[in-house]
């Protein structure tokens, strides 16, 4: 144990975070949402969803260090009486949940077709990547909204409310495997034109066997650094769709979805409904992407 | 000629790429298609326990006919036989493991992502012949010997090596599947000097301890003079000349055979004159009709203008030279 920590500690890696004290910080801050967010049902102070346990007279309670604040709701409550502060760690579980499972997703996709495209080339290749680029000239944005909307008519009204988290991750995670498979393309033209691979095949194994054992453990490396920088423009697109209101339902609320129940009440001085899962968004979001962005630049042998 | 002693039989042998712009830029252009012979009619055999090796400038198809050969490309035209099987036929998957390679780079040929061990074993493994998990450690132990390397290596990655000793490795695991013939592509010319010899000399012993064959493509004349029983010389896709190593080196026939070994230096000072090798490869998409030699020979005439000379044993090996034949040189 002790030598596996001082392995760690001595590996690249940890010596290149130990010197960026701005990574630190994100590291912390992203592990405090995490931590928050996967023990909301321990941690937070109240259950959201809990009917029993509001009271629609503690409604619009601002937060507790203003004058008319109460202690037993530190960031205030919304309409409905929910103490912000529980709503906003049960909101990122949400949004967390939503945003890794729709990279990993994006991440399966994207870097099997990228595999195939870039090893077996000619018709395949050419295929895959034309896809590529046409779904390039919509916005992520877009196709989301489109699968949402396909499978909104689709689905029965009542099974809805519970597969929209699944639609949203498929929609998401569509929408995003491109980035993956282009990489994953470029990188496996230059693998498999390398000798080992042309030993493998003298050999005589299969291009399925070759892809998975040759190739693919040599190009994962940049795909790790775009999947984390993409678990944060995930949450992002979740918080957008949720704002649009098409999106995880409200009994059931993500951060965007309590952006946009807040903004109602923004202009009617009730600023802290929307202010605080804002804030909470966009410290997920700041910290995941200076980690990616640190990982990105720590695995860069270039740039050591 | 094929009798029991012949191993690897390559007839009139052929192959050309496809270097053609794409096919929507063909259309809207009016451009034609574009075939690059990197191989043409290239006839050669190999005995069993003997070393061939081709040599040739950058470009000139030796490569190609290794990758040929051990079925890494098709041929386009003619026939490549291994102890009487058709290399691209049906049967050709019986020889899987009786042939093997040897790459040029050290650096690429072995996945970083491997141990040493997993590399070697990979063939065994392939060719599906089931050894429990400590005879295959075992087995890896004995071939890392066998190359001189320690059976403990197995468990290191290939960054941990020097390009020699990877070189071994791959060597390792090129005799792993027990082949009775070895495509050697340029082993040691990303070698240093010194560690060449070395590899050399363990390829010679590898020889002599299994009965190997040896296909040795190589563009080190030295190297060659060292390890190969017969040469053949290539040019531009086309196997010019082709001796036994002795006649070839004492007594070149062809105009580029001689210009090549006219260019390697004198280490003995003798004063005699060196005649660096002139002009340029033509381009290969576009090669001199007749003899594809013609433009830089000394002694290229009419004829060498128009035909194509074709390979003819005189009984000290083959030339492909119409002043030769005419003896005019």
């Amino acid at each position: 144990m002790k030598a596996a920590l001082e392995r760690f500690w001595d590996h690249d890696l940890a010596y290149s975070l130990r010197r960026s004290p701005v990574t630190l910080v994100a590291l912390l801050l992203t592990l405090v949402c995490i931590g928050g967010a996967v023990f909301a049902p321990w941690l937070a102070p109240h259950d959201p969803f809990d009917l029993a346990s509001l009271d629609l007279n503690d409604a619009f309670s601002p937060p507790a260090w203003t004058g008319s604040g109460a202690a037993k709701y530190p960031l205030g409550t919304d309409d409905q009486g929910r103490d912000v502060l529980s709503t906003i760690m049960y909101g990122a579980r949400i949004s967390l949940g939503v945003g890794v499972a729709a990279v990993a997703f994006a991440l399966v996709l994207g870097v099997s077709l990228g595999l195939l495209s870039g090893y077996i080339g000619g018709r395949v290749d050419a295929f895959i990547m034309r896809v590529a680029d046409i779904q390039l000239s919509f916005p992520a944005i877009l196709i989301a909204l489109l699968i949402d909307g396909v499978a909104r008519v689709a689905l029965p009204n009542e099974q809805h409310g519970n597969l929209a988290v699944p639609v949203l991750v498929l929609a998401i995670g569509v929408s995003g495997w491109v980035q993956y498979a282009r990489t994953v393309r470029g990188s496996t033209l230059v693998e498999k034109s390398k000798e080992y691979v042309q030993a493998a095949r003298v050999v005589g194994r299969s291009p399925l066997a070759i892809m998975l054992a040759h190739v693919l453990p040599n190009v994962t490396g940049p795909v790790l650094v775009i999947g984390t920088i993409h678990i944060a423009t995930a949450i992002i697109t979740e918080a957008t769709l949720s704002f649009l209101g098409v999106g995880v339902p409200p009994t059931q609320p993500s951060l965007g979805t309590l952006i946009r129940i807040g903004n109602d009440f923004l202009f009617s001085g009730e600023w802290w409904i929307t202010v605080f899962p804002g804030a909470a968004l966009i410290t997920l979001v700041l910290s995941v992407n200076l980690l990616g962005d640190w990982l990105r630049d720590a695995l860069n042998p270039k740039l050591r | 000629m094929a009798d029991n002693r012949t191993l690897l039989e390559v007839e009139d042998a052929g192959r050309d790429f496809d270097v053609s712009r794409p096919w929507l830029n063909r259309v809207i252009e009016g451009e034609e298609r574009l075939l690059l012979r990197a191989v043409d009619g290239v006839s050669f055999s190999i005995r069993r326990g003997e070393t061939l090796a081709l040599v040739g400038e950058s470009g000139c198809g030796k490569s190609t006919i290794a990758r040929l050969i051990v079925g890494l490309y098709q041929t386009s035209r003619g026939r490549i036989r291994c102890a009487g099987l058709d290399v691209t036929g049906p049967e050709a998957h019986q020889l899987r493991g009786r042939m093997q390679m040897i790459f040029q780079d050290p650096y690429a040929s072995l996945n970083p992502r491997w141990r040493v061990g997993n590399i070697i074993a990979e063939p065994i493994r392939a060719l599906g012949r089931t050894l429990g998990k400590a005879a295959l450690r075992e087995r890896v132990g004995e071939l890392l010997l066998q190359v001189g390397l320690d059976p403990q290596d197995g468990d290191k990655f290939p960054h941990e090596f020097s390009g020699g000793q990877r070189q071994r490795i791959s060597i390792a695991r090129a005799l792993s599947s027990n082949p009775e013939f070895l495509v050697c592509d340029e082993p040691t010319s990303a070698l240093d000097v010194s560690v060449q010899a070395q590899i050399l000399n363990l390829m010679l012993d590898l020889q002599q301890r299994l009965g190997l064959t040896y296909l040795f493509i190589s563009h080190n004349l030295a190297v060659v003079a060292h390890i190969a029983d017969r040469v053949g010389v290539m040019y531009l896709g086309r196997l010019v000349e082709l001796a036994d190593v002795g006649t070839l080196f004492e007594r070149p026939r062809h105009p580029y055979t001689r210009m090549l070994l006219d260019a390697i230096p004198d280490l003995q000072m003798t004063g005699k004159p060196r005649t660096p090798v002139g002009g340029e490869v033509p381009n290969p998409l576009a090669p001199p009709a007749g003899c594809a030699f013609n433009p830089r020979c000394p002694h290229a005439d009419d004829r060498c203008r128009r035909e194509r000379p074709q390979p003819r044993d005189d009984g000290l090996g083959q030339v492909a030279c119409f002043a030769v034949e005419e003896r005019r040189i």
